[in-house]
């Protein structure tokens, strides 16, 4: 057994639609330990959504797997058959939460009833007998404590819940067979700061009780990912931009972009306003069906050399193996 | 930053005196839902107040009041020391100008940008001909950091969130208005240029003395751009003071309550409670 829940190597999936071929994840190679919490963040356009759903395994239509390998927990999931991905990857090693997964509850169910006919669908087999249902419901309301959820929502219809608990009651659901990875993908954008601060307590207690062991996190909201992650990824135009640890890209950020990326969110801080002003990115983000040659973000880098316009930069790791940018500019320097 | 010191003038543009909303609504009306609850404000001439909280506060309650778009069930707000209603609607716009969460809803998507911006020339008094029309927009742009070549000719569709939202500050601009109601106009561009909007804004309060309520569920935004702050919790405003006073040392446990789940870039939790 390797030491990586995920690996990603050389990743590519694009968007084939009639409008051309968007290169929306386009080399994008990292691991995830056993036991971390990897943030993926960036700014919309980024291409952290079309990682998450590469990584799910089920892109959706005119997402296409382009290349590239993605083990998750040593199984290859683009070279097995989808029935076996389906019944011993999915739920089981890896669960995956898409953005505004709340809706995805049946409106016209109890809750209960909605997890019965997920696990009827998962188990090949309907939940029928007053014991099996029972046995379901013991293992539903035991997530949904550690989620910080009553047992009495199980009773409840969707319409009922507030945005937090339906999203944690999906949380909840996914998470039923245990998996190792839960992919994640915002949770937290929708809800008020105070659900959101129950929200990534609930996610940490996930993995504190041992239901999943690892997680990738996707949010671009660098400030809860800061309160959440080990690691980080930050991704520019489809590529990685910077990877390391999250402390130090937020307190020591190494690509351009990743600096600009902190320098102009507005955080609070107890102890008094903040005295440097915030800047905005100049530009907006490439369109990704002609990415810019050479570094996708010389457009709006401030620190732009004329070898970022033709060559493109590779990824320089730094000396454990942890962290690293791909920016000219580290080349220019080490020499 | 000593913004206590840079407002001397203390002019009252707008002020609100015991405001409430109540919605009522069941078989007979029997059940009373109160939006807002004595809501007592004002905002000085060339200052920025943010409104925070929760959403489902009333936050957005009062902006629709103070743009009358809603009537307050009792309670009267005054425009420089007169009552909103006794202002003919247009005049009233013409002081009071809105953005609000939604830039792509904003605009008419079947119309470029200097047809939409034209349509604001009515409102402003003085007939200007083209050429002056066409300094007056150059200034505007130029304020609001946007290159009018490259934007003008443009549908809303092909701009961006950042760019649609600082246009729509840009005509409120052109109108003249002295009190801009920005209800969440950050919440749904990227954060990247977010800052954009913000610096506007205080640049704009700086330098044409605008007024500013910003409505906002983002602390840090909040911090960042107001001299003064209103809490509201379930229609009620909790507390409100200078800035500072408020963020770094807050007296009402709702305040205490709600900064303490505010994730702060800087800084871990080291507990959850």
């Amino acid at each position: 057994m390797t030491n990586h829940i995920l690996e990603v190597e050389d990743l590519k999936g694009y968007y084939r639609g009639l409008f051309g071929v968007v290169h929306a994840v386009d080399g994008v190679t990292f691991s995830l330990d056993r036991g971390k919490i990897m943030g993926i963040a960036g700014e919309s356009g980024g291409g952290k959504s079309t990682l998450a759903q590469l990584v799910s395994g089920s892109p959706p239509p005119l997402l296409y797997h382009e290349g590239g390998r993605i083990l998750v927990d040593g199984i290859d999931i683009y070279n097995i058959d989808p029935e076996e991905l389906r019944t011993e990857v999915k739920c089981k090693r890896m669960s995956y939460v898409p953005q505004a997964s709340m809706e995805s509850l049946n409106p016209v169910k109890r809750i209960r009833d909605f997890i019965f006919d997920v696990v009827g669908q998962r188990t090949d087999k309907r939940v029928r007998t007053k014991e099996r249902k029972e046995e379901v419901l013991e293992m539903a309301a035991k997530h949904m404590k550690t989620l910080g959820l009553e047992k009495q929502v199980l009773d409840r219809y969707p319409h009922e819940l507030s945005g937090g608990m339906k999203q944690r009651v999906v949380i909840a659901i996914s998470t039923l067979w245990n998996p190792k990875l839960l992919i994640i993908d915002e949770p937290t954008s929708a809800l008020d700061v105070t659900s959101q601060k129950r929200m990534i307590k609930a996610l940490l207690n996930l993995k504190q009780i041992g239901i999943i062991e690892s997680m990738l996190y996707i949010s671009h909201d660098l400030t809860s990912l800061r309160q959440l992650c080990d690691e980080c990824i930050v991704m520019y135009g489809g590529k990685i931009a910077e990877i390391g640890d999250m402390d130090g890209i937020i307190d020591d950020p190494i690509h351009p972009y990743s600096k600009l990326l902190t320098s102009a969110i507005a955080s609070y801080d107890s102890k008094g306003k903040c005295t440097h002003e915030l800047k905005s990115i100049p530009g907006s983000p490439p369109d990704l069906r002609e990415p810019p040659t050479g570094c996708r973000f010389h457009p709006r880098c401030p620190s732009v050399m004329d070898v970022c316009k033709t060559k493109e930069p590779e990824m320089i790791m730094d000396g454990d193996g942890k962290r690293g940018a791909s920016c000219w500019l580290l080349t220019s320097k080490t020499g | 930053m000593g913004d206590k010191q840079k407002t001397e003038n203390n002019e009252i543009v707008l002020s609100c005196e015991d405001l409430t909303k109540e919605y009522t609504s069941g078989l007979i009306r029997t059940k009373i839902t109160q939006a807002a609850k004595n809501a007592t404000f004002d905002i000085k001439r060339g200052e920025i107040v943010s409104l925070a909280g929760e959403s489902g506060s009333g936050k957005s309650t009062i902006a629709r009041m103070i743009l009358r778009l809603i009537k307050p069930t009792s309670g009267n707000i005054t425009l420089n020391d007169r009552s909103i209603d006794s202002y003919k609607i247009r005049d009233y716009y013409k002081q009071v100008q809105a953005v609000f969460q939604d830039p792509y809803s904003a605009f008419n998507p079947f119309y470029k940008v200097d047809h939409i911006i034209s349509r604001s020339w009515g409102l402003r008094e003085d007939n200007l001909d083209d050429e002056e029309r066409k300094e007056v927009i150059e200034s505007i742009f130029s304020s609001i950091g946007l290159n009018p070549n490259e934007v003008l000719g443009r549908y809303p569709h092909e701009l961006s969130g950042g760019q649609m939202q600082r246009l729509l500050i840009g005509r409120s601009l052109l109108i003249g208005s002295q009190l801009l109601i920005a209800d969440e106009p950050t919440s749904m561009i990227d954060a990247s240029t977010r800052a954009g909007v913000l610096n506007l804004l205080l640049t704009l309060k700086k330098e044409n003395g605008l007024s500013v309520l910003f409505i906002t569920h983002d602390i840090g935004q909040a911090q960042y751009v107001s001299d003064r702050v209103l809490i509201m919790k379930e229609g009620e405003i909790v507390e409100q003071g200078i800035v500072n006073d408020v963020f770094c040392s807050p007296e009402h446990p709702y305040t205490k309550e709600l900064l303490g789940a505010v994730p702060s870039l800087y800084e871990k939790w080291d507990e959850f409670p």
